[in-house]
């Protein structure tokens, strides 16, 4: 059975775009204008996932990410304009599953939906191990190997690596990490995790080849990039 | 300006209220917007008819000391704004507590308004003439107004032959206040009157000269002024010296020749007490009432000062009062006189008597050297000590020796403690050498006559040693002061030349002059509703409304105003205007703590002087704003300019290809038709993403949100987002991991990183490499991007960042937008960082380096930390 996918956009451009898209890729693609038909054809439709654009004329966006969520555990995917961190942090933490800024790379967009849509039938549970390339981490034991170069991770970088591979492909925010990593102390400064990512970085991305594996999501969070 | 018209009259009664009310009338029937200001009827009903055809303006109830007093309503009669206006008794006095301390001050008030005032005042109370008046008529005024607003007035004689006014007096038609009637029975005398009148004639004479004068020169016809004649006239701290000043108001008129009062600032004035300095403040204000300039030269000697003045103002002639010092000070000293006659060749010196007795000179140089008590305790101790002493040692001494030795506590006294100690120990120890030492021992008879030299020499070196040591100690004292003073200035000056704030500027200001004066300070400056407190020294304070009238009044006017200023000194502050070029640009306020005057007379030379630096900061402030908004506005010309070219241009040479390349689609898709239009589409996103950039930079709105963050994130990120333009180059980021975080905004380095690749990747030719590295070597934070391009013109890399720069001969069909360097320039100096542009020196291609100075540079955070 092909997923549903409901399209939020007031522009009629993008909606075909995002039709046409969708559709070549064997989804089932349906369309709305507005917020207010956007929460009456998500009750009747029961949509697999949302693609929602946050700057709606009827409705604030981050509303009806609340609303959407509290209809049905349905995927969200949000789509927003290029310099507005805060919203997109604001919609991830409202329980929106990803984003892509417009303007968007439909191949991107494609890869962000088929990753969410995944994650939402497999329990997000860490893998042992983790593949990408020529590199392999073995989370239980704490060993990256890249060719004969092995590596051991402390437990930070473990704590850290293990929540992004649980969500491979999927945007983690800062908040997310630091609670997960640091749980217990509160508050710790997000330049903490940076220098976690920096140290993990050396170990398991090749020479020259800055963000091959840790995609940094700008003002957001960080992305574990899969193999596809 | 309004003009003024005075109805000058000889004494009280000659009917100067009735004339003025009758020009009055006269004006209003033709037409004239009339009021009265303030008239004094003295109940006298042919005055009183006169004044009920006029509107009258109410008076303002002023109480003082538990009496009601009606002064004339300043404020009223400025918001009525009448065409003319009557002011009765130009020379009056006003209550304390009033905006002005003289009425002659609120009618130049009213003046400047344009509201044109007839006025009525007698001659004796006129500046200059005051002292001739009183001198034969025994009856002195105290309230006088300056003659320099009889120069701007139209005068009118108001007169009437002695005979007949003294019969009206008789009849008692003249109105005499109660306690001056005795006094003034005596002024009303015949001759008196006479004398009056001729000198009310003569005056108003020589103002219509004046103005005749005036009006010569404002055409330019020139004349007689050239005679260069320049009067200075010597003046000091004693009572008579404001004669002085008057007398050199008449040379001065009857020469047409500019003046000056000199004021030779020496040793004596740091004994000075406060009736010394009021009086010779009370000079000073006097000559400048009297239009006169007013001069201060620190000298160590009168005669000195007084030649060094004359020879640098040139002056022609010298007006200096008659030494009240004795026969015998003259005979010592030489007279001051005698000696500026015979070293100022070609001054006419003249020399008039002081009115007063030198009262306090006497008592001036009496305080203070008669020395301490200490000085003659010691000095006591000393001969004692040296009489022990010597007798001990006496029997290998001669008496000579002894004597000599005796010289010694006479030299220390009479250094240590001055003249009088130094007596003291001449005579003490010419006694003790008399009764211990001289034959016959025991007793005060000198035996032998050539003893007696020995006792007037020590006297003698007494005398000479503290005279000498006096004249070197008050050379190092006047050296010490005047080196005081310019440290003072020169400290001032300096702090206040690297100071480029306005704010850290008059906090400078108030701080720097608080501590020089012992003072509170404030400096105001213009805000939108009247004048803000812009800084003060010491904690804070509210100003009343009477303070901030006073400090406006000071702004709007250029004038002082407040505590020792003629303008609202009910003010427990003095307001002093601090003027740049044509404009005030502040007020700063002065405050003592104990309330009384803030400023001895002496200090005003040192404030002026620093109020003058202070106002050559500030003006310096104000140029630089200008010339910054000056150049901020060509500067954002110059950019509209081309902005326009390049958005005319860039985009729509994308939207011609995507909208041709749309159009063929039609005819069947090929792979390079759709290159072309995702290509384009991506060049006009990020020239918009550019132009979105550049107006933010242009509008100041880089919000600026500071984080630490780690720079293999950040390239990680743009070489993310800029993968498009990266497309067919190999690509190699080599972060090293020992790089520290850096304190930056995410986004602007974002953006700068996507410029720089996206400039590489347009330039360098596909399948060459672009490389992203980063260096961090001795404490030089680095990243560079560097590519294999055409690299750069030689020797104008830099102007790479110039706003809508292209190089001539560069490729057009590489679509730059001449936009992305100039934003990585701007937001690199605003996180605080520079950029660089370079050609390699390996191979042909350009090197782009963004350099990340140590503040940003965050050290150990969280290193070896819980991670």
């Amino acid at each position: 059975m092909s997923a549903r996918i409901l399209v939020v956009d007031d522009e009629l451009s993008i909606r075909r775009l995002l039709r046409n898209t969708l559709e070549r890729a064997g989804y089932e693609a349906i369309e709305a204008v507005d917020g207010r038909s956007a929460l009456a054809l998500a009750a009747i439709e029961k949509p697999n996932a949302v693609l929602l654009d946050l700057g709606l004329p009827d409705r604030d966006g981050l509303e009806l990410v609340q609303l959407l969520k509290k209809q049905g555990d349905t995927v969200i995917l949000v789509v927003s304009a290029r310099d507005a961190t805060d919203q997109k942090v604001a919609a991830l933490d409202l329980g929106a599953d990803d984003y892509v800024t417009k303007p968007f790379d439909s191949e991107e967009l494609l890869a962000r939906l088929r990753v969410a849509l995944r994650h939402r039938s497999l329990s997000e549970t860490a893998p042992k191990i983790y593949r990408k390339g020529e590199l392999e981490v073995d989370l239980d034991q704490r060993v990256a190997r890249r060719g004969d170069v092995e590596t051991h991770l402390t437990r930070k970088e473990h704590d850290v690596l293990a929540l992004l591979a649980a969500n491979v492909g999927r945007v983690v925010t800062h908040q997310r990490i630091l609670a997960a990593a640091w749980h217990g102390s509160e508050e710790a400064p997000v330049e903490y995790l940076r220098i976690v990512i920096r140290n993990l970085r050396q170990k398991i991305e090749a020479p020259g080849a800055v963000g091959s594996v840790i995609a940094n999501e700008l003002g957001v969070g960080y992305r574990l990039l899969g193999d596809g | 300006m309004g003009r003024l018209k005075i109805f000058l009259g000889a004494a009280p009664g000659v009917g100067k209220t009735y004339d003025m009310l009758s020009d009055g009338a006269a004006r209003a029937r033709d037409g004239v917007d009339v009021v009265i200001g303030v008239v004094e009827t003295h109940g006298r009903a042919e005055t009183e008819a006169l004044v009920r055809g006029h509107e009258v303006m109410p008076r303002r109830a002023v109480s003082y000391e538990g009496r009601t007093l009606g002064e004339m309503d300043l404020d009223a009669i400025l918001a009525r704004a009448p065409r003319l206006v009557l002011v009765d008794e130009l020379a009056h006095t006003n209550a304390p507590g009033s905006r002005h301390a003289k009425r002659y001050q609120d009618v130049e008030e009213l003046l400047a308004a344009g509201i044109d005032v007839y006025s009525t005042l007698n001659i004796q109370h006129i500046e200059s003439l005051n002292d001739v008046v009183a001198s034969f008529t025994r009856v002195r005024v105290r309230e006088t107004v300056p003659d320099s607003i009889l120069e701007q007035a139209e005068i009118e004689v108001v007169d009437i032959p002695p005979d007949e006014l003294i019969e009206r007096l008789k009849a008692g038609k003249v109105y005499l206040p109660e306690e001056a009637t005795r006094a003034l029975s005596h002024f009303f005398s015949k001759s008196n009157l006479s004398a009056l009148r001729e000198l009310a004639l003569r005056r108003a004479a020589q103002a219509v000269d004046t103005q005749m004068l005036d009006h010569v020169r404002a055409l330019g016809v020139g004349g007689t002024w050239a005679g260069g004649e320049r009067i200075v006239v010597a003046i000091n701290e004693l009572p008579g010296a404001d004669g002085l000043v008057r007398a050199a108001k008449r040379s001065a008129d009857a020469l047409h020749a500019p003046w000056t009062a000199l004021y030779i600032e020496t040793q004596r004035a740091q004994s000075f007490g406060e009736a010394e300095h009021r009086r010779l403040a009370a000079t000073m204000n006097l000559a400048t009432q009297l239009g006169g300039n007013v001069a201060t030269e620190p000298a160590i000697a009168i005669v000195d000062g007084i030649k060094a003045y004359l020879q640098e103002a040139r002056a022609t002639q010298l007006i200096v009062g008659k030494s009240h010092r004795s026969r015998l000070f003259e005979l010592r000293h030489g007279s001051v006189v005698d000696r500026l006659v015979r070293e100022t060749p070609g001054v006419a010196v003249h020399v008039l008597p002081l009115d007063a007795p030198p009262v306090a000179s006497t008592r001036l140089r009496a305080r203070g050297a008669w020395g301490s008590r200490r000085g003659y305790l010691w000095t006591s101790a000393m001969v004692g000590a040296l009489t022990a002493a010597a007798s001990a040692l006496f029997h290998i001494l001669d008496l000579g020796n002894v004597a000599l030795l005796y010289l010694l506590p006479v030299m220390a006294a009479a250094t240590l403690f001055g003249l009088r100690t130094g007596l003291f120990a001449g005579i003490a120890s010419s006694l003790a050498y008399n009764f211990f030492f001289l034959p016959p021992t025991g007793t005060l008879t000198v035996s032998n006559p050539e003893n007696i030299i020995s006792i007037f020499v020590l006297l003698g070196v007494a005398i000479v040693t503290s005279q000498l040591t006096a004249r070197v100690r008050a050379q190092a004292d006047m050296a010490a002061a005047s080196a005081r003073t310019n440290a003072a200035l020169a400290g001032f000056l300096r702090r206040l030349t690297p100071i480029d704030d306005p704010i850290a500027l008059a906090r400078t200001i108030c701080e720097d002059i608080a501590r020089l004066f012992d003072l509170r300070t404030v400096v105001l400056v213009p805000g939108d509703t009247g004048l803000v407190v812009q800084a003060a020294s010491g904690p804070q304070f509210r100003f009343e409304t009477m303070e901030l009238a006073a400090a406006q009044w000071a702004f709007d006017n250029d004038m002082p105003t407040g505590k020792g200023s003629g303008t609202l000194a009910a003010s427990d502050w003095y307001f002093q205007p601090v003027r740049a070029g044509e404009k005030v640009q502040a007020v700063l306020g002065l405050a003592s703590d104990d309330g009384g005057n803030p400023l001895r007379p002496d200090q005003f030379p040192l404030l002026a002087s620093l109020v003058d630096q202070a106002a050559l900061a500030l003006e310096r402030l104000r140029l630089a704003e200008e010339m910054r908004d000056v150049e901020a506005v060509r500067t954002r010309d110059r950019l509209r300019a081309a902005l326009l070219s390049s958005v005319s241009h860039d985009l729509r040479t994308p939207l011609t290809a995507v909208m041709g390349a749309a159009a063929e689609l039609r005819h069947g898709a090929t792979p390079e038709l759709i290159g072309t239009i995702e290509g384009e589409a991506a060049r006009l996103n990020r020239f918009v993403a550019n132009l979105l950039d550049m107006a933010r930079v242009e509008a100041g709105a880089l919000n600026l949100k500071v984080e630490a963050i780690d720079l293999a994130d950040a390239v990680a990120a743009a070489a993310h987002d800029a993968r498009r333009s990266l497309e067919g180059h190999a690509i190699n980021l080599a972060v090293p991991p020992a790089m520290p975080l850096v304190k930056v905004d995410q986004q602007l380095l974002h953006h700068c990183l996507l410029n720089l690749l996206d400039n590489a990747g347009r330039y360098a030719d596909p399948a060459t490499p672009i490389v992203i590295e980063g260096t961090h070597n001795f404490g030089l934070l680095k990243l560079s991007v560097i590519d294999e391009g055409p690299g750069l013109p030689p020797g104008r890399e830099a102007e790479v960042f110039e706003t809508f720069r292209r190089f001539e001969g560069s490729d057009r069909a590489v679509g730059g937008t001449g936009l992305g360097l100039a934003i990585v320039k701007a937001f690199s100096e605003a996180m605080g960082m520079t950029v660089e542009a370079a050609n390699r020196t390996d191979r042909s291609g350009a090197h782009f380096t963004l350099c990340f100075p140590a503040a940003l540079i965050v050290r150990n955070a969280a290193e070896g930390n819980e991670i």
